[in-house]
């Protein structure tokens, strides 16, 4: 009964966010494709390192490999395709990506996958000059904003279902034991290496997806534009808030933080990383367990006790 | 204690996205306003907000404030109206950049818009200047597409040239300095892997090929390198004359001190972005003399002498001797042009295009949406970097080659 | 040619090496993964920049100053904002999320301080900006200056942490910081110590790198990214490690741009890191966790 009750009011969300394009301002529309963009990506970057604990900064060579994908293919194929050649390259590189998380873990795979994310825009940079002897592409595809909207739009709605999925699966059960403990997951039958590359891998193709679908909006893209590693950070800055751990955790991180940037950058244009930087500070303090704790904490309940009951993960 | 800071953050971002949601109402009827809205987005964070710093924004702090100082805008009707100043951030992300210029568009409405910094956020904002119908006039992007650019945003502005425009000036500064026996036919080059150091290397290859040099060392560098001594040092041993090298600041500041280390005398030293900037000459004072580079200023031109003690009085820095006068205009042409046609944009975008107008690059009249009568290139002398091409428009010094070698500091 | 190549490139390894050596001990020490360590450099720089132009103290007296105000300052920020966040965190892992989220903040807060403070101007001077002849090299002295402190602080602190009582109590913290307290070692305060020693070395290196590099209020970030890569490629809290690492770099960088090409350069660092660490997952020092 309150499950079914759940499923009508996401569905009429969904339906509500979907018709914003018709009620909303052009600038609240840009809002709303900048929001479903970092909802997508925190909730894409949590489904894997999450419950595995493999924090990677290895977002943005996939987001700039998507957006790359379609700067080069956008006049020689038609959009869709160029979509799905930009989710089968991220495909690609996630799968080696995926198996040096069978060498490296801790801050060795965060910094790891930071280095190759730069070595993937050295690459970029690099074949451009070389091979095609220019730097910077343009896209001149006739898609508005609310296209790209609907598109992030959907694919967040994917990536939810998808991390929803994940979580009540066998696989989401695995990934959790391996964040606790691999060796114990290796002695419980646990295939590590399939069920690890696996989520890096629909992640990481997700991430792509991400970068490919936006890319239209800026016309004008180059390496330093697509591969800015601040976009790693932001990231798992959102995810990490919200709580890794949990399905709607990126997106409640992604969504205030987000409106705060925005907020600042505009109100105080001068004095902007200040008080960001204080605000963070000031975050981190009164928010130990992130923002969907303190949301559950202050709506009480019983709601709260149990997750915050079933959140006591064992300490590593 | 941490109940009231925690309530305090909650009603924070209540009040952010009461405020988002809310918005601005809808903008003041013409006939009774009192004032003229113009906004900006421009990197004042991040990796950009150097460029930005220096050739921009400075640039939009001095000209609003001088309009307001005098009363504001003038309108065609005598009125003055004074300017109410929107400015973001965009904190050097496209994604930021595309989203303040909506938000200056359609929820703030300003009257006027003035561009970012840098090629790529020119080009990222630019279909949005013209979807919502605003003259975009671009200082801070070299580009050779200006044509191609004009044609598909018919109210866009290129007022800094193409790459090919700077390196046709210096290739035939080059050639007749070889013809007067000055400099061999060999040239070394080398360019930052990024938009500008491309399109001046894509560009300069064809130019010096085209007069006859021989270019013997041609590599890219990746923008972040901070030790140039293998390149100088390649660069020192190939028996090449020339020396160019089409880079950012950063690097600009780090090869001219690397190069008094490893005494390497060309005897045409040609840097890219940053030689024109006051600092330079500052940090290597007499060293700095000989030294080229793109844009330059004609030191007897009374506007610009003007405009340079204006900006330092106002704003503290001395401008850039390149792109910064060029900023500075493209505000004075559009201060004008409203006061010929008032606020409508489409008038004043005909008048950008086809108007004549006095600024403090002198008289100024676009051809084809660009600016094509500009300082290509110049060098350091007696501690002022003056334009020396193209050598025969009138203002411009005669280059002093060989450059005289490093003096001991 | 070759040996050249070979003293450039050590020359600037020991640069790199200089400036990662206190991460490496915020990190491995204090356990604090300390995103505004590059603006802490920079912030240095400043200093030295303001001393030199201003009132005309070199850079070289200037560290003689800056490097006690980075220690106070690395004190400051371990007592005031780290420390309840070490009391707060249940384990490892989650002391690690909260340092980021802190420091991320505190990087804004520092630079938004440096960007009202002196703009976004690139800043630059000269100082000991001549030639000095090493084996036929010719290198810059202030960068010679900078490989000379890297391992001159590189092996003196080596030589600290093992062979004394007082470095062998901050081994046992970073090693573990509850059996250190089972042992009479205050771990709070060893840590705090080690934290500000980290800052004062992050000052010294930003002093020494301002006298040859172009710097900006935001090139922070740039210095903590190539700091992470040598601390991560030589094992954390190794300072010796450190040292090869940025050695390691700073040769790859040299021979490729004089051989293969210089558009490779960064391409080929980051693959030798990447390598490396493939290789020896927890760094060339390191010992697996």
């Amino acid at each position: 009964m309150r499950k079914g009750a759940t499923w009508a009011g996401l569905a009429l969300l969904l339906a509500v966010l979907a018709a914003a394009p018709l009620y909303v301002s052009p600038y609240v529309l840009g809002l709303l494709v900048g929001i479903a963009g970092y909802v997508t990506l925190a909730t894409a970057w949590a489904m894997f390192s999450g419950p595995t604990r493999y924090v990677s900064l290895a977002t943005v060579a996939f987001f700039g490999i998507g957006a790359y994908t379609v700067a080069v293919l956008s006049e020689t194929l038609p959009y869709p395709l160029v979509l799905l050649v930009a989710a089968l390259i991220g495909l690609a590189v996630a799968l080696v990506v995926g198996l040096s998380t069978l060498r490296l873990a801790g801050v060795y795979f965060v910094i790891f996958t930071f280095g190759l994310a730069e070595l993937v825009r050295q690459l970029v940079t690099w074949y451009e000059i070389n091979v095609t002897g220019t730097l910077g592409r343009y896209i001149f595809l006739p898609l508005g904003p609310e296209h790209i909207y609907w598109q992030l739009l959907a694919l967040a709605a994917f990536t939810l279902s998808l991390s929803w999925w994940v979580s009540r699966s066998r696989i989401g059960l695995a990934l959790k034991v391996i964040g606790d403990d691999e060796v114990v997951a290796a002695h419980s039958g646990i295939n590590l290496t399939r069920t690890k590359l696996m989520l890096f891998a629909a992640s990481s193709v997700i991430i792509t997806l991400v970068g490919a679908i936006q890319a239209p909006r800026w016309t004008y893209v180059e390496p330093a534009i697509v591969f800015n590693p601040t976009l790693s950070f932001l990231t798992l800055i959102m995810a990490l808030l919200g709580g890794a751990t949990r399905l709607w955790g990126p997106a409640l991180g992604a969504i205030p933080l987000f409106l705060l940037f925005e907020w600042l950058a505009a109100n105080f244009p001068n004095h902007y990383s200040i008080l960001l930087g204080l605000l963070f500070i000031l975050i981190v303090f009164v928010l130990p367990n992130g923002v969907l704790a303190f949301a559950e904490k202050l709506w009480g309940g019983n709601a709260g006790k149990v997750a915050a009951a079933t959140r006591g993960t064992p300490p590593s | 204690m941490t109940n009231f800071s925690r309530r305090r953050v909650l009603r924070t971002l209540c009040m952010t996205a009461t405020l988002l949601a809310v918005g601005a109402g809808g903008s003041a009827l013409a006939q009774d306003r009192t004032s003229v809205k113009i906004g900006y987005a421009v990197s004042k964070t991040g990796p950009n907000a150097g460029g930005a710093g220096i050739t921009t924004i400075p640039n939009y702090v001095l000209w609003v404030k001088e309009v307001n100082d005098a009363g504001g805008l003038e309108m065609p009707d005598g009125k003055r109206l004074p300017i109410e100043l929107v400015e973001y951030d965009d904190r050097s992300s496209a994604e930021e950049v595309v989203r303040a210029v909506e938000r200056l568009a359609t929820q703030d409405k300003v009257d006027f818009m003035l561009p970012p910094w840098g090629t790529g956020f020119n080009l990222a904002v630019a279909p949005l200047f013209d979807r919502f119908g605003y003259p975009q006039l671009a200082v801070s992007a070299v580009t050779d597409k200006a044509p191609e650019f004009v044609k598909r945003w018919p109210k866009s502005f290129w007022l800094l040239g193409g790459g090919h425009d700077y390196t046709e000036a210096l290739a035939s500064l080059l050639a007749k300095a070889r013809d007067d026996g000055t400099i061999n036919d060999k040239i070394s080059m080398i360019s930052v892997a990024d938009g500008f150091g491309i399109d001046l290397v894509t560009a300069a290859r064809p130019s010096f090929e085209k007069a006859g040099f021989n270019v013997v060392y041609d590599v890219t560098y990746p923008a972040g390198t901070t030790d140039f001594s293998p390149m100088i040092s390649e660069a020192s041993s190939n028996g090449a004359d020339t020396f160019v090298a089409f880079s950012y600041p950063p690097d600009t500041f780090a090869m001219t001190q690397q190069a008094q280390v490893a005494k390497f005398n060309p005897k045409v030293l040609y840097l890219g972005v940053g030689v024109g900037f006051p600092a330079y000459g500052a940090a290597n004072g007499e060293n700095a003399t000989g030294v080229m580079s793109l844009g330059g200023i004609d030191p007897n031109n009374e506007a610009n002498a003007a405009y340079r003690k204006r900006h330092e009085e106002v704003t503290g820095q001395a401008p850039d001797l390149w792109g910064s006068v060029v900023t500075y205009s493209s505000l004075q042409m559009l201060q004008e042009a409203i006061k010929r046609k008032g606020l409508d944009r489409d008038a004043v975008s005909a008048e950008l295009s086809n108007g004549t107008f006095e600024t403090a690059l002198g008289e100024v009249k676009l051809e084809d949406n660009q600016l094509r009568k500009l300082w290509l290139g110049g060098q350091w002398q007696n501690g002022q970097f003056v334009a020396v091409a193209p050598a025969d428009r009138e203002g411009a010094a005669a280059p002093v080659l060989p450059k005289a070698p490093w003096k001991a500091q | 040619m070759l040996a050249t190549a070979l003293i450039t490139g050590l020359v600037l390894g020991g640069t790199y090496a200089l400036v990662a050596m206190g991460l490496t001990l915020q990190y491995g020490i204090s356990r604090i993964m300390n995103l505004a360590y590059g603006e802490t450099v920079i912030a240095a720089s400043f200093g030295a920049y303001l001393l030199n132009n201003a009132i005309g103290i070199n850079p070289l007296l200037g560290l003689a100053l800056i490097v006690p105000l980075g220690f106070v300052f690395g004190y400051l920020v371990y007592g005031l904002m780290l420390r309840p966040l070490v009391a707060r965190s249940r384990d490892a892992a989650s002391l690690e999320i909260n340092s980021i989220l802190a420091t991320f903040g505190l990087l804004f807060v520092i630079q938004g301080v440096m960007l009202v403070a002196f703009g976004t101007n690139f800043t630059s001077y000269s100082y000991m900006n001549f030639g000095v002849n090493v084996l036929g090299a010719n290198i810059a002295a202030n960068r010679l200056l900078a490989f000379v402190l890297a391992v001159a602080i590189g092996g003196g602190l080596y030589l600290l942490l093992t062979r004394t009582r007082w470095g062998t109590a901050l081994r046992a913290v970073a090693v573990s910081p509850s059996s250190a307290a089972l042992v009479g070692i205050d771990a709070d305060r060893a840590a705090r110590f080690a934290f500000a020693l980290g800052s004062a070395l992050a000052a010294a290196g930003g002093v020494i790198v301002s006298m040859y590099q172009t710097f900006t209020a935001t090139s922070g970030v740039i210095f903590t990214m190539k700091a992470l890569i040598v601390v991560i490629m030589g094992g954390v809290g190794n300072l010796l490690g450190a040292l090869s690492a940025g050695l390691i770099l700073g040769l790859v960088e040299t021979f490729v741009a004089t051989y293969l090409d210089p558009g490779l350069t960064l391409a080929a660092t980051y693959l030798i890191f990447l390598a490396i660490l493939l290789w020896r997952p927890a760094g060339l020092f390191g010992r697996a966790r």
